[in-house]
């Protein structure tokens, strides 16, 4: 067998179903071995970063690692974004790039990139296969490496001499021995006892739950662990979707982007667990002084995010699924009613109000009886810019996901993304993206691949004309100085639907809004909605 | 605030790379950098002196030892270790300052280790501040050029 013949044989022993990517030259030999592939199914994507996106869509869903392969050159600098964009959010990839023969490898020639160095900074880890011999371990290891831990992207360059050189034994290790690679995934004993020592004495208890939560598959023990011993949760962007909207101890999303009175409670907490979360920029404004009147303890399975940004009381490594398991095994009968009290009080007096133009569609309220219409389990896929920040903060949360780039805040991922949870889930479940004009423009190529591959996501474009996120900033900053917003000269979307042979929604105010929602969301076909919004709103 | 982190890596291509940019993207310092291969071939270590506030300082541990070509770190303060840096330093003489600069040599406890007509080079091998000291010292002299590989250091030796 040769050395691509061997890739695939692993991406098979994976149990790999889906590479997302585009192919060139150097990536030849690998796309020839897959056609021989048992099991897998090459999606061809327009771009190269949208294969990331759309690696990061199906493995958010699945909980298994994205894989996506593309070629040398442009192929590999294109898809750094969707590196990056993984990267910054902890999402299980194994990005494979086709590389120029290894021999010419440092002489620029045709299509040679440094890849592996300039990804450096993106990805988990890195290879560059230099020996045919080493291909199974080195997926082997990818593997791992992308899966455990903090997840993240890893990257495979392999130079086309390798993948076309002779494999004499394919031996695909079960086991993987990394000397410098044991995540601490299961928390010190000792300091869970002292968690719950201080939860008992704490008298305004507050739980905020990241991303991480969600990339251990928490969810459920977060649940019984918040019901337990009556903690309030509140969540980062990451974190939505930790919990149902409607459970009894769910106070929203913090942030600048997030709910006051959820800014409120962690500003008024005596004792803050974070779990799986950065205590981030956007999350937390001040982190250094977040501990000045409360006790903080900081829960990830990445020793480094502990201390970064906020120096934590309790410091817990490990993974979060593993502590909230072993702090369900601990007594925890205590009683904050008065703390929920309070909070309860917050929740209904700190309502924003919104004011909008009845001659438009009122976004807000649109995402909330669009995400209330969807399916239990439907997959949300929010996109970067205002449309994020009305999706983050009017979404239902039932039993579904909802998907968006919280960390890198990446324009087009939600169609992308879309396309790879679609890929995953099939007729299993509704996958809706919800995006803007601008980011709209940025991915709907992809609407040719999803045609190509029969994946069926709904696609909704919040159109208002403008990159409506910098218009808001310079509305605020630059005084209504706009600079560079405008979308004049965008095309007319009934048409690209027709171009793309896809049904088409137009909605130009609330009007009858459940049933066009139903009725777009009806079919398990792939269709556009646009929604015409005041360009003039606000966040 | 110094410290030195003595850092065990996979002694493999790119791994300086990997650990130099680190730093470069994460604003750490870099006050030396020395690395050498150690008995086992397979592994090099590298000898970094940074400086910072407590908590960069505790980042820089921690980040490393997120990188996976990095097999083992110890951090260590220089009164806790013997701290070691050669330096070669060329400078001009003369017949007025010959005396001189032999006496700093013998002061200083450094090596004239090659000579001609108008040129001499001088080696010390001592802790980082002794270098320093000669630098300084040698700076009223006429100083050409000057080599040194920055701190090499280990933990002291215990039972």
């Amino acid at each position: 067998m040769t050395g691509s013949d061997a890739m695939v044989k692993c991406l098979e022993r994976e149990g790999v179903k889906a590479v997302f990517g585009y192919p060139g030259v150097a990536i030849a030999p690998f796309y020839n071995s897959m056609l021989s592939a048992e099991g897998i199914e090459s999606v061809l994507v327009r771009t190269e970063q949208n294969a990331g996106h759309a690696a990061s869509g199906y493995s958010r869903v699945t909980g298994e690692v994205g894989v996506c392969a593309v070629t040398s050159g442009p192929g590999a600098t294109n898809l750094i974004t969707g590196i990056a964009t993984a990267y910054a959010d902890s999402i299980p990839m194994v990005c494979i790039t086709g590389q120029v023969d290894s021999q010419l490898l440092g002489s620029d020639v045709f299509q040679e990139a440094d890849i592996t160095g300039a990804v450096e900074s993106f990805v988990k880890y890195s290879y560059l296969v230099k020996n045919v011999k080493d291909i199974p371990r080195i997926f082997r290891e990818a593997f791992h490496i992308a899966n455990t831990g903090r997840r993240g992207p890893v990257l495979i360059d392999v130079p086309i001499d390798i993948q076309n050189a002779e494999l004499n034994n394919f031996d695909y290790p079960d086991e993987v021995s990394l000397r410098t690679y044991k995540p601490t995934v299961k928390g010190n004993a000792a300091q869970i006892k002292k968690v719950v020592k201080e939860l008992k004495k704490a008298k305004r208890p507050l739980i905020c739950a990241g991303g991480g939560v969600i990339l251990s598959g928490a969810q459920r023990q977060l649940c019984e662990f918040a019901s337990r011993c009556q903690v309030p949760v509140v969540h980062t962007m990451m974190g939505i979707g930790v919990m149902p909207s409607n459970h009894g101890m769910y106070y929203g999303m913090v942030g600048n982007n997030g709910k006051v009175y959820a800014n409120v409670a962690m500003n008024e907490a005596d004792l803050l667990i974070m779990v799986g979360a950065r205590v981030a920029d956007r999350a937390v404004n001040q982190p250094d002084l977040i501990t000045e009147n409360k006790i903080l303890v900081h829960i990830d399975v990445d020793p480094a995010e502990i201390g970064k940004n906020a120096a934590s009381t309790i410091p817990l490594v490990g993974d979060a699924k593993n502590i909230f398991n072993d702090l369900l095994e601990e007594d925890l009968s205590m009683d904050h009613s008065n703390w929920i009290d309070t909070l309860d009080g917050y929740k209904k007096r700190m309502v924003a109000k919104r004011n909008p133009d009845p001659a438009y569609v009122d976004p807000a309220e649109f995402v909330r009886l669009l995400s209330d219409n969807m399916e239990e389990d439907a997959i949300y896929v929010a996109d970067v810019g205002q449309n994020q920040i009305w999706s983050c903060a009017n979404y239902v949360m039932k039993k579904g996901r909802f998907l968006t780039t919280g960390g890198m805040g990446t324009m087009g991922y939600s169609i992308p993304a879309a396309m790879g949870a679609k890929k995953a889930l099939g007729k299993k479940a509704q996958v809706v993206a919800v995006c803007g004009d601008g980011s709209f423009q940025m991915s709907f190529m992809e609407l040719a691949t999803m045609n190509q591959h029969g994946i069926n996501a709904k696609v909704i474009v919040l159109k208002n004309n403008y990159l409506g996120m910098v218009r808001q900033y310079q509305h605020f900053t630059y005084n209504d100085n706009y600079s560079v917003v405008d979308l004049s000269g965008s095309p007319d979307l009934e048409k690209i639907a027709e171009a793309y042979s896809i049904p088409f929604v137009r909605i130009e105010n609330m009007d009858g809004i459940v049933d066009k929602i139903k009725a777009f969301l009806a079919d398990d076909k792939t269709a556009l909605m646009e929604c015409i919004i005041d360009p003039m709103d606000l966040v | 605030m110094k410290k030195i982190y003595s850092v065990l890596v996979e002694n493999r291509s790119g791994v300086l790379s990997k650990v130099a940019g680190l730093f470069a993207r994460r604003c750490f310092n870099i006050d030396s950098l020395a690395v050498g291969e150690t008995d086992d071939p397979q592994v090099s270590c590298m000898t970094i002196v940074s400086s910072g506030d407590k908590k960069t300082l505790e980042q820089i541990e921690k980040q490393l030892n997120k990188k996976l070509d990095v097999i083992k770190i110890k951090t260590f303060d220089e009164p806790d270790s013997i701290p070691r840096e050669l330096m070669l330093v060329k400078v001009k003489y003369n017949k007025t300052n010959r005396r001189d600069i032999m006496e700093i040599c013998e002061a200083m406890k450094a090596d004239i280790v090659d000579m001609s007509k108008s040129q001499m080079m001088i080696q010390i091998c001592d802790r980082p501040c002794r270098t320093q000291t000669l630098i300084n010292l040698l700076s009223s002299i006429s100083i050409v050029e000057i080599a040194r590989t920055g701190t090499l250091a280990l933990p002291k030796c215990t039972d």
